[in-house]
Parts: C-alpha cells; structure tokens; sequence
C-alpha cells in the first residue's frame, strides 16, 4: 500500500499519505480514498513526507482530487515535500492551485 | 469462459500405460487428446495440431521433456501454450530443471484425478485471458497507427525543417507524448511549440489536434505569442478530462528585430545560450501547465530577451532529466547543465543528445526525449515567401479604412493581424503579405511605443535595457488612460499603377524622424531599426509634423518584380 488516508475525529478534515513512488500505478488507489471518503470533510491534508518522486500522472491526480473537493473553492495543502517534489511543484506553478507548505 | 470449455491437449509419455491411464482422464473431462511417444513425436505434433496445452514426460527416448518443451516454446512464440511437466522425479532440481526449460508447471505420479482437472481448468482460463488480450493489442496498435497517420498529416504542415532548427524526437510507443511544432509567422519570423502531454499514446494525440491546428492557424495569422497561448489553454481546458493536461514552451524569434519572445509553463528550465559571452541562461517555467486552468485565471507572463545572430535556443521535454543509466539512476537537471558549461564539442545540441545516448546506453527509455535548437540567423527579408496561394478574383479595385483604436484597445488588443486580413482582399498586395506585415508591424510599434507610450527607444541599446524597456512597455500599456492610434489604408489607382496607401496617426509628441531617417539598415544598433526597414519596402515614406504622423505608400510591382 502507497496511499493511506486518516480522517479527523470530527470527520471535517482528511489526511492523505503517500508512500514511495507517487505515479501512474498509485491512481486507483488515490482515487478510491478520496471518492470514499466521508462528505462531511471540507479541508484535505496530502502528507507527502514519505514520497520520495513524483510524476506527471501524480499531478493529475492531485488536479482530479482538487475538482473533487469543489475545484475553485476547494482547500487542500500538500505538506512535508522533500526537494525533488517541490521542485515539480514548483515548476508546475501548482502553488496557484494547492497550499504548499 | 465455463469450466466445461473443450481443449486440445497433447501428451507425451514413452511408458505406454501412463499415457493410456493419462489419456483416458483428460478424455473423460471432456477434452481432445493427442498422445506422442517422445519428445521429437511431440515437437512435431505441436507443429502441425497446435494443441492449447502440453502435458509432457520428463524423461523420455529419442527427445528428453526439457529440449520438447524449449522447442515449443521457442515455436509458439508469442503465444501462450500452458507446458506442465509429468515427473516422477522429486528431487529440487529437476523440478527446478523443468520450469527454467519453459515448464509452466508439473504433475507428480501417480496421477490424480482431481489435480489434473483442476490444472486444465487453470490453464484453460489463462489461455482464453491470454488470447483475449492479445486481440486488444492488436487492436490498439492498429487503432495507433490510424491515429499517427491523422496526426503527421496535421503536424506536417509546420516548417521543423526550416534552416535555423535542428530536433530530435525519439517516440516511447507508437506515439509520442511530445508534441514539436513550427511555424513561420507573416513577418518571417519562426513560432516554435514544445508540449508534454500527461500521459503518452491515445490521448496525447488527441489533445495536439487541436492544440496544432490553433498554433498553426494563429501563427501565420501574425497573432501575439500572448494570444496564441491563452487561445491553446482554452482550447485544452475545453477538450482534456480533468487530469489530463499539456506542459508546454512556445517562443517566438524575431529576425527583424534580433529578438526572443518565450512563455514556459511547467516544463523544466530551458537553455537560451548567447554566444558572444558564451553564457547559458535558464529560462524558467513561469505558469501552470496548459488546459488546467479557464480562461479567466490564465494570464501568460512572456519573458523578452534580445537575440544576437548565433545565439541559440534549446528546448527539451523532461524525457531527458529523467532519462537512466544500467544502474536505474536519472540522468537530472545538474547532469544536463554540467554537460552544457563544461562541453567540449561546438554544439550544445550535439553535445546534449551524445551525453544523454552515451548515459543510457542500451537501457530502455521511459518517457519520450525530445530535443530541438533554434538559431538567431541572417535572413534575408525578400527571400521570404509570401503566405497564401494566388489570387482567384481582381479584388477590391478602390478601397479604403480608417480604424482608430483608443486606450483601452490598445491595452488589451492587438489590431494587426485584423489588419492584414483586410489587407489581404487585395491580389497584389497578398503576394507580398510578408513584408507588409513587417511594415506594418513596425509602423504600429513606432506609434504605439514611442508615440503613446513616450518610450525611448535608446535605452534597447543594451541587453539590460532590452529587457528594462520591455518590462517598462508592459506596464505603460497596463495603466494607460489616453491616447490613440489612427491607421488609414487607401487602395487607389494613380499614375497608370495601383497603389496603397497607408498612414498611421498616433496621439504622441512625436520623434526626431529626420535624423533617425539617416541611420542605414546595416546599422547593428537595436533602437532605430524600424524607420530604415519601413524605407527599404516602401516606394514612398513621408512623416509630417513633428514625427506623429507618418504616410507610406506601396505601389503594385510590375510583374515578376517584388515589392
């Protein structure tokens, strides 16, 4: 397993941890946390601590997630990027669309 | 798939009786048997039967199980045919032996009847699965194939092949997830795309239809680089699925005005190498990727740089810095620029496609490496071609406009290529659309930048200047308030010849056109270019007043003649 999920006790937020390579095999399994996850969350955490590459698929996903969670008016973070993932990120110019901490 | 699905089954056994008790149990399953005697027997059943799965006997006269079950194999190719292996023998080993030799599996003996119907079953469905497969692929790759062929027919209308560029596309799949464009704009001037699809094959090819047929038709329109990519993002946005979207460099290089104009969004740094300082500048991606986001959140930035002849830019997809070697490692970014600085061959291009072959080695590509270079280069602005085939029709004989754009037009609008269509009613004057976009678009800078605007164009004289004058450009235009730009066009007949007339108007304190007027056209200075460039097309340039007001006019070549 690549992706887990925890919910907040109050069921208002979702924290999405990636493990290893976040690519193209991990799009189900992204997909079904986030698609299962209860409706009362209204703020996603995607904890990136343990992930160690990221590719295009991967940015995809997060997009998928972003629309989602309400699109414009979605509030998600991405927390714990090491340097190789920012510096996707960053290229991407994704900080318009996601919080990157 | 049911479990009373009939199969061919061979089996090969000397010992007469097992293969007789063997038989009789595949028999009674329901299945078609085909006995042998030895490994050879067996070869050359397979041959001419083509039975779905093999039961073959380890030890064996004549030819031994493992040397049967390599031939067939090595016959079925591709296809998938289940070899279990009948062994007595217990030792690891030969267990091991049968398996490496292309045994799929084995059954021990004494036979048990259970076993045998269970493992024809398993195989039974693998097969069918296999097959099922197979006929998709095909199916994909023909569907492929069709796909390609529409898109090369779309791509193959730009000019990659123009003097000036150099690329290199090496696709994964059938496809390529890359997408390299080129076009000519009415200037002469080269419009260049780069984009990175997420993902490769079908989708990739689908989103670069569209995305090509704007790019060209924009591009030779004379539409702004700005334009162009806000015209290619809603595009995307449009057509792609969520998640799917396009990275992408798009430049444009002026050989008029020795200039680079370029928009990077999500692809890493590209190299715009200055030949005179031997420096490599990165150029960095400065917005989101295309097709993510709608129009009214996407707002190009484009970076401006002044381009000396030899100057060069190279663009690249990230199939390079993630390119590895036999040890799994990624060629990266440090790798790539290491090799740009510290090269010893002439060109970066080369030097950058021999490092990358050289470090991969015989490994196989991940993603697509796509490499292209453009060069700043002489052209020579008659040579051009015009845009457009012949006329059908006489045209218009009198004709004229006048169109005046206030402020807020200015801000926001880019009337040229507007302009040249109108323009283009008019047979004679459509041959030659190349150079009277060039004249038109640098009597509507003149009146805009430094008639407007009330930039001076001095300050172009320096590579700093260059980009300070751009920047400063952009912001002037941002907060205009007032001001205007008149432009008059009058098709006449006069003096036994058509002519047109064009007269530009703008709301400026005009400039000192007379001495301005004297600097040559081989004058290597970057300010001051365009008045001499306007005389050396037109058969006539007037200014009056105080230089904020100027009138051109063309008169129709004789025929053969250009302009």
């Amino acid at each position: 397993m690549t992706i887990s999920a925890t919910a907040a006790n109050d069921q208002s937020q979702m924290t999405i941890t990636v493990d290893g390579r976040f690519d193209f095999s991990s799009h189900q399994e992204f997909r079904q946390v986030y698609e299962n996850a209860p409706k009362t969350i209204k703020r996603w955490v995607v904890d990136m601590s343990s992930a160690t590459y990221l590719d295009s698929s991967a940015l995809g996903m997060l997009l998928l997630l972003r629309d989602h969670a309400g699109g414009e008016n979605s509030d998600i973070t991405i927390s714990g990027c090491n340097n190789d993932v920012r510096k996707i990120l960053t290229i991407s110019n994704f900080g318009q669309l996601f919080n990157i901490e | 798939m049911t479990d009373s699905l009939k199969l061919k089954v061979l089996v090969a056994d000397d010992s007469e009786t097992d293969r007789m008790i063997l038989s009789a149990i595949v028999r009674q399953e329901g299945h078609e048997v085909l006995p042998a005697k030895n490994g050879k027997e067996a070869v050359n059943i397979y041959r001419s039967e083509r039975p779905d799965i093999v039961l073959l006997d380890a030890l064996m006269p004549v030819m031994d199980g493992f040397e049967a079950a390599r031939t067939i194999k090595a016959i079925a190719g591709t296809e998938l045919v289940p070899i279990i292996f009948l062994t007595s023998l217990q030792d690891p080993q030969s267990l091991v032996r049968s398996l490496e030799s292309g045994g799929d599996d084995f059954l021990s003996k004494p036979y048990k009847r259970v076993i045998i119907k269970a493992k024809l079953t398993a195989f039974g469905r693998m097969r069918s699965m296999h097959a099922a497969i197979q006929a998709n692929h095909r199916q994909l790759l023909i569907e492929q194939q069709v796909a390609k062929r529409v898109f090369d027919n779309v791509a193959h209308q730009g000019c990659l092949e123009s003097a000036g560029i150099r690329y290199s596309l090496s696709p994964l799949s059938v496809f390529n997830g890359d997408t390299l464009l080129a076009q000519r704009r009415p200037d002469g001037g080269l419009s260049i795309f780069l984009g990175d699809f997420t993902g490769h094959g079908l989708p990739a090819a689908i989103g670069a239809m569209p995305l090509a047929e704007t790019f060209y038709g924009m591009t030779a329109k004379g539409f702004e680089l700005e334009d162009i990519v806000k015209e290619i993002n809603l595009k995307l946005n449009n057509v792609l699925p969520m998640g799917v979207f396009c990275c992408a460099a798009v430049a444009h290089i002026d050989f008029i005005n020795k200039s680079l104009r370029i928009w990077v969004g999500g692809l890493p740094d590209l190299c715009f190498w200055r030949e005179s300082t031997k420096e490599a500048v990165a150029v960095a991606s400065s917005g989101l990727p295309l097709g993510i986001v709608g129009a009214d959140k996407f707002s190009p930035k484009v970076e401006q740089y002044r381009m000396d002849d030899g100057d060069r830019l190279l663009f690249w997809s990230d199939g390079i810095h993630e390119a590895r070697n036999s040890e799994g490692e990624l060629f990266g970014e440090e790798r790539l620029w290491r090799l740009i600085r510290g090269r010893e061959e002439d060109s970066i291009f080369d030097a950058v496609l021999n490092g990358v072959n050289e470090y991969i080695g015989q490994n196989d590509r991940e993603d697509d490496i796509t490499l292209a270079e453009v060069t700043m280069q002489n052209v020579d602005l008659r040579s051009m071609r015009p845009l457009g085939g012949g006329a059908a029709l006489e045209g218009v004989l009198n004709w004229q406009q006048s169109t005046t754009f206030d402020a807020k037009s200015l801000r926001h609008y880019n009337p040229l290529p507007l302009m040249l269509h109108n323009l283009s009613e008019i047979p004679w004057v459509r041959q030659a659309s190349g150079e009277l976009y060039t004249m038109l678009a640098e009597l509507y800078s003149n009146a805009l930048e430094h008639g407007v605007l009330e930039l001076d164009s001095q300050l172009k004289a320096s590579t700093e200047g260059f980009a300070t004058y751009y920047a400063e450009r952009e912001q002037r235009l941002k907060d205009l308030k007032s001001g205007f730009v008149r432009i008059s066009f009058a098709h006449q007949f006069e003096n036994d010849t058509f002519q047109l007339v064009i007269e530009v108007e703008d709301s400026g304190n005009g400039f000192d056109w007379q001495s301005t007027l004297n600097n040559s056209l081989e004058n290597k200075k970057y300010s001051g270019r365009g008045v001499p460039l306007i005389s050396a097309i037109a058969d006539k340039v007037e200014y009056q007043g105080n230089g904020n007001f100027v009138r051109v006019t063309l008169r129709k070549p004789e025929d053969g003649d250009s302009i």
